[in-house]
């Protein structure tokens, strides 16, 4: 009966709770706000003890991605957290996971930008989770948790996608689901693995010879451009396969909206509570939210796209799931944006203001 | 029953931790709760708001701009939050430091000398625990019992010890208004 228990906690606690029910194997990070409770909670908690987890504080954002690669590269479930300067200084090792095909987890709980900016919440790190990040042609798996149930649940489930394709996935979360303390019912617990398991479940594993002729070698090295070529394609087509069966969103009132609000994390609470008020006083307003940013729900919005007059975006940054949202929709009908930036969180009354501003009603 | 409070003063009042307790109460209450703080990087000094929401059905947005209940603890937050208390919703404010009283009318104002009173109690660290004292008479959202179970969920265990201080402070926070 533990494991139903409600509790109250931050989403950068349930993370931490969260990662060692799901029998993740070793955490690497480094505190930076608004995302340090994260690697506080789990140092209290000493899963060493228990499960056997590893949970470091490295030296540097760089160190612990560096860590995360190498565990990453023996089968290990490992994963790290930071928030956007941090982040920025681990792109060079999230480029190499994704190129060497390991699962990792990397949560992001994104801070007012660009540079040092603020501790306050954003969702500027958009552009960087979603279209690369890093240099090359890569994709990592994008969860964007809306409460803190989510950010509990996605840790489990980030795994497990980039286990499944050999991705690397992303948490990108924003300070408000971070810093905020709601209800949670933590995640069932999952033992972690056997080294047998992982030698089972893990063929390319770097663990030695097990039995068969030759080590395993994890690199993102390959010097002959014909077979560079060859990753890239098969990487793409794993993205295409990820595009087709890991699409997740979730709708509210959609059903006769005239007018479709796009948002995600936190803000798209803040927008429901909008659109609750706007229906109050007769405004058809749906709201669509992506879960994962990565796959977009393009059809989804396409399809929403044919049914409503206009479209506002809603995000704390300059406008960057905007395109993201034209791409799926074209030039069809008006698709604007109202965003706040550098640690501004709009209310639900800023965000109907701009709806009527923008489509005059 | 839905009840949207903020609590705004500056960092190192107890601000936070208000609010922590009283959204833990509403947790013992079986009430659906969300807690979001506002503040800068300073630990101390520096203006720190929380706002928390106590509701029997699920919460939509946790950063609101209008709230039913508003307890202040200095004059930057009473500059800031007096217009966004909701029509018939209270205000209720330490005079304590307070140059310019609140004005509005149609809203109802309450003056809890706490600081006076943490003075009295010869402790003023029970400052936060008196406002929520008089928080819970003017605003009866959860009942007293749940808030003493809340406590006992945020206190660490060998802080327990200051359970019955805590219960004294809000009680003497209910006879303040």
């Amino acid at each position: 009966m533990e494991q139903e228990e409600i509790k109250l906690m931050k989403g950068n606690e349930a993370i931490a709770h969260a990662a060692i029910r799901a029998g993740i194997d070793g955490y690497f990070g480094y505190p930076i706000t608004p995302q340090s409770e994260v690697l506080e909670t789990l140092e209290e908690l000493m899963p060493w003890e228990t499960t056997g987890m590893v949970v470091l504080q490295a030296e540097s954002e760089v160190a612990a991605i560096n860590m995360v690669y190498g565990g990453a590269a023996t089968g290990k479930a490992v994963m790290t957290s930071s928030s956007s300067p941090g982040v920025s200084l681990k792109q060079e090792g999230i480029s190499y996971i994704a190129a060497a095909e390991l699962p990792a987890l990397i949560v992001n709980v994104m801070r007012g930008g660009p540079g040092l900016g603020t501790i306050q919440p954003s969702q500027a790190d958009y552009f960087q989770a979603t279209k690369g990040g890093g240099h090359g042609d890569y994709r990592l798996i994008v969860l964007s948790p809306a409460t803190v149930q989510e950010m509990a649940d996605f840790v489990g489930l980030g795994m497990d996608l980039s286990f499944k394709y050999r991705v690397p996935s992303m948490i990108l979360a924003d300070g408000v689901v971070g810093q905020m303390m709601e209800k949670v019912v933590l995640p069932p617990v999952r033992p972690r693995r056997t080294e047998a398991e992982i030698a089972e479940q893990c063929p390319w594993a770097a663990t030695g010879k097990n039995g068969r002729s030759h080590r395993n070698v994890v690199t993102s090295l390959e010097m002959e451009p014909d077979k560079m070529e060859k990753n890239n394609e098969r990487l793409q087509e794993r993205y295409r396969e990820i595009e087709a069966n890991e699409v997740r969103y979730q709708e509210y009132f959609t059903e006769d909206a005239e007018y479709l609000i796009v948002a995600f994390g936190s803000v798209a609470r803040i927008c429901l509570k909008a659109i609750e008020d706007a229906r109050a006083e007769g405004l058809k307003i749906g709201l669509i939210r992506p879960i994962t940013l990565w796959p977009f729900p393009t059809e989804e919005i396409a399809r929403l796209g044919k049914q409503v007059k206009g479209i506002l975006t809603v995000e704390l940054n300059a406008g960057q799931m905007i395109e993201d949202v034209r791409l799926a929709v074209g030039n069809e009908l008006p698709v604007h944006h109202f965003g706040r930036m550098g640690g501004i969180v709009p209310n639900p009354n800023e965000v109907i203001d701009a709806l009527k501003k923008h489509f005059k009603i | 029953m839905k009840e949207e409070i903020v609590i705004a003063g500056f960092g190192g009042q107890g601000v936070l931790s208000m609010g922590k307790i009283l959204a833990y109460a509403g947790l013992m209450n079986d009430l659906e709760v969300t807690w979001m703080p506002a503040y800068g990087p300073e630990q101390r000094g520096g203006t720190a708001n929380v706002t928390v929401i106590l509701s029997d059905a699920p919460i939509s947005s946790p950063v609101l701009d209008k709230y039913d209940t508003a307890v202040i603890l200095n004059q930057q937050s009473l500059d800031k939050f007096e217009s966004k208390v909701k029509p018939g919703g209270t205000l209720i404010y330490d005079p304590y430091g307070i140059h310019h009283a609140p004005t509005r009318t149609d809203i109802k104002v309450v003056a809890v000398d706490a600081m006076d009173a943490a003075l009295k109690m010869n402790n003023t660290k029970t400052y936060n625990m008196i406002l929520l004292g008089a928080l819970l008479k003017q605003r009866p959202i959860v009942p007293t019992e749940a808030v003493i179970k809340g406590l006992r969920k945020t206190l660490p265990e060998r802080h327990h010890h200051l359970i019955p201080l805590n219960e004294e402070a809000i009680k003497a926070g209910m006879a303040l208004c």
